[in-house]
């Protein structure tokens, strides 16, 4: 993108030695090497460390005990269900503010709350879903006094699976809106235009014209949603304190209390989260490529 | 036409709905404080409390020291490699993704591994935590700058300022940054809303920020930390408004999106 000929700094270049330029970038080198790349290194080289420091592939054996498998399962069903249930929920809202031709004014309101709401997140975001749906919260109050419905003899609760789910939604959500957005404000006129004179209905121009177009960027839009959800550690220990078996919750109580009794498994577990971030990013990476080629 | 518009209210009135009901509720929630009445009390009982006072100016100088130790060192580099170094711009690049890989109570712990013994003992200065918060925030700041610096032709001003005899600390005070403004202060404000309220690095490094104290105060209290919601939601409110109020009329500038959860 930026292949902009160095025309000034030629002179200039030609009297300082070959890797001069690399001087001024050494500064930020050193801070990524001492505080990005030298954690993870450390975290890689102690997943395959015992405790006394030998080589050993046993931490990574252990990924596969049935009870570590189950929390890698839970949080990838966590951050798969919000992460779809975000897609789909704010594809709809983004298309009802783009296409759908709601009054201009809904959409900035819209636009502006998804960027608060995307940054609403964490402790305070527990707090306000456990004011309105736990057990004393709110709405479960309202539902139960005005309408008789009590949500938790029904089987609701908020400090379970679902609950969870139902608070990442709501910063899945707008974030949803806000990184397609975009995307439907590129899906241009002309294409619908053309099909219809080509004579496709409604449900014609969606299933060949317009969501092949969008698949890549709802795709990779998903894989940012997943990824978000998947990392995501203060949401659920304020909301649960703990309970629900996710990765980040056993790694947090892995440094903080020494729960498996084993840190080496704990940079394991670490490593098999960063294994999993690795392969949405790489697979995004090539999402976004492929959305590039159709809208700019 | 009607029937699409039909659903398209529809769908906005159901977002409308999952997103204010728990403000709402939340809201009614916080008030309810005293026994039989509506009232404030949870809130003044929140500033009443001394270590709300504590925790939140910590937090609030860390959030600080961010913000200048993280410009400081991203604004130069950027410069620099937009100038002299086009072909290391990948590495910035996978630096700000870095921090999705790397989930924050990953990150922690491997700088909790590596600086909690010699021979760099840092784990119990703040340096550390700031050090951590800006790895956290370095994919805002890097977007925002980086926004910046495309919007303004930094070489030819360059130039300019150096054929009229410009030194580069005039360069960068006097032409770039206030060129920048725009794109700095969104940089500043998403990382002071990353860093208030940050839970993970705070607690797992043992610091008494406001992100661990709101999450004690939940486990004891009730209408406190709705109280605090509401609070937290104001401030974020405040800062993603101050972003978008600055940047207002600047078209393709899209503020960060979402902070550390």
């Amino acid at each position: 993108m930026d292949s902009i000929p160095v025309c000034n700094g030629k002179a200039r270049a030609s009297r300082l030695p070959a890797f001069g330029p690399w001087l001024g970038l050494l500064p930020f080198l050193l801070f990524a090497l001492a505080f990005m790349l030298l954690p993870c290194g450390s975290i890689l080289v102690g997943s395959f460390q015992d405790a006394s420091g030998h080589f050993t592939f046993a931490n990574i054996a252990h990924l596969g005990r049935a009870s570590i498998l189950s929390s890698f399962l839970v949080t990838i069903e966590v951050s798969a269900v919000t992460a779809l249930g975000g897609t789909v929920l704010g594809f709809l809202l983004a298309y009802a503010i783009t296409l759908g031709k709601l009054p201009k004014e809904l959409r900035s309101m819209l636009l502006t709350f998804s960027g608060v709401a995307s940054n609403f997140a964490g402790v305070p975001l527990a707090f306000a879903f456990i004011a309105t749906m736990g057990r004393m919260g709110m709405v479960t109050f309202v539902l139960k006094s005005v309408f008789g419905i009590n949500l938790y003899e029904a089987g609701f609760n908020l400090y379970s699976f679902w609950g969870l789910c139902l608070t990442y939604l709501y910063f899945q959500l707008p974030l949803m809106v806000l990184i397609i957005t975009p995307s439907l404000d590129g899906a241009r006129r002309e294409w619908r235009e053309a099909s219809e004179s080509l004579g496709a209905s409604a449900f014609q121009y969606w299933r060949h014209v317009a969501l092949p177009i969008l698949m890549p960027s709802l795709l990779s839009s998903m894989i940012l949603l997943f990824g978000n959800a998947f990392g995501a550690y203060a949401t659920a220990y304020a909301l649960t304190g703990g309970l629900l078996n996710l990765v980040p919750i056993l790694i947090g109580a892995q440094i903080q209390g020494d729960v498996l009794h084993d840190p080496n498994l704990g940079y394991a577990l670490a490593l098999g989260m960063v294994a999993v971030m690795v392969l949405c990013i790489v697979a995004y990476q090539l999402l976004q490529r492929r959305s590039s080629r159709w809208i700019a | 036409m009607i029937k699409r518009r039909g659903w398209s209210w529809f769908w906005f009135f159901l977002g409308a709905l999952y997103f204010l009901v728990p403000l709402l509720g939340t809201f009614l929630f916080s008030l309810r404080g005293k026994r039989g009445a509506l009232s404030f009390f949870a809130y003044s009982r929140v500033f009443a409390d001394s270590q709300f006072l504590q925790t939140f100016s910590f937090s609030f100088k860390m959030a600080l020291l961010t913000i200048v130790a993280g410009i400081a060192l991203t604004l130069p580099t950027m410069i620099w490699v937009h100038l002299r170094l086009p072909k290391a711009k990948p590495i910035l690049e996978a630096c700000s993704l870095l921090p999705f890989v790397i989930p924050p109570i990953v990150l922690v712990f491997g700088l909790i591994r590596i600086y909690s013994g010699p021979p760099f003992a840092l784990a119990s200065s703040p340096l550390l935590l700031v050090a951590g918060y800006i790895v956290l925030s370095f994919p805002y700041i890097y977007r925002a700058i980086d926004a910046g610096l495309r919007s303004m032709d930094l070489r030819g001003l360059t130039e300019a300022a150096h054929s009229l005899g410009a030194g580069w600390g005039t360069i960068l005070f006097r032409i770039v940054l206030p060129n920048m403004r725009v794109s700095l202060l969104s940089a500043v404000f998403l990382t002071f809303s990353i860093v208030i309220g940050e839970l993970t690095l705070a607690v797992m490094l043992a610091w008494p920020a406001f992100g661990p104290y709101m999450a004690l105060m939940g486990r004891d209290l009730a209408y406190e930390p709705a109280a605090l919601a509401i609070l937290s939601f104001l401030l974020t409110w405040g800062l993603i408004g101050l972003i978008q109020f600055a940047s207002r009329g600047i078209t393709g500038h899209s503020t960060g999106l979402g902070g550390t959860h």
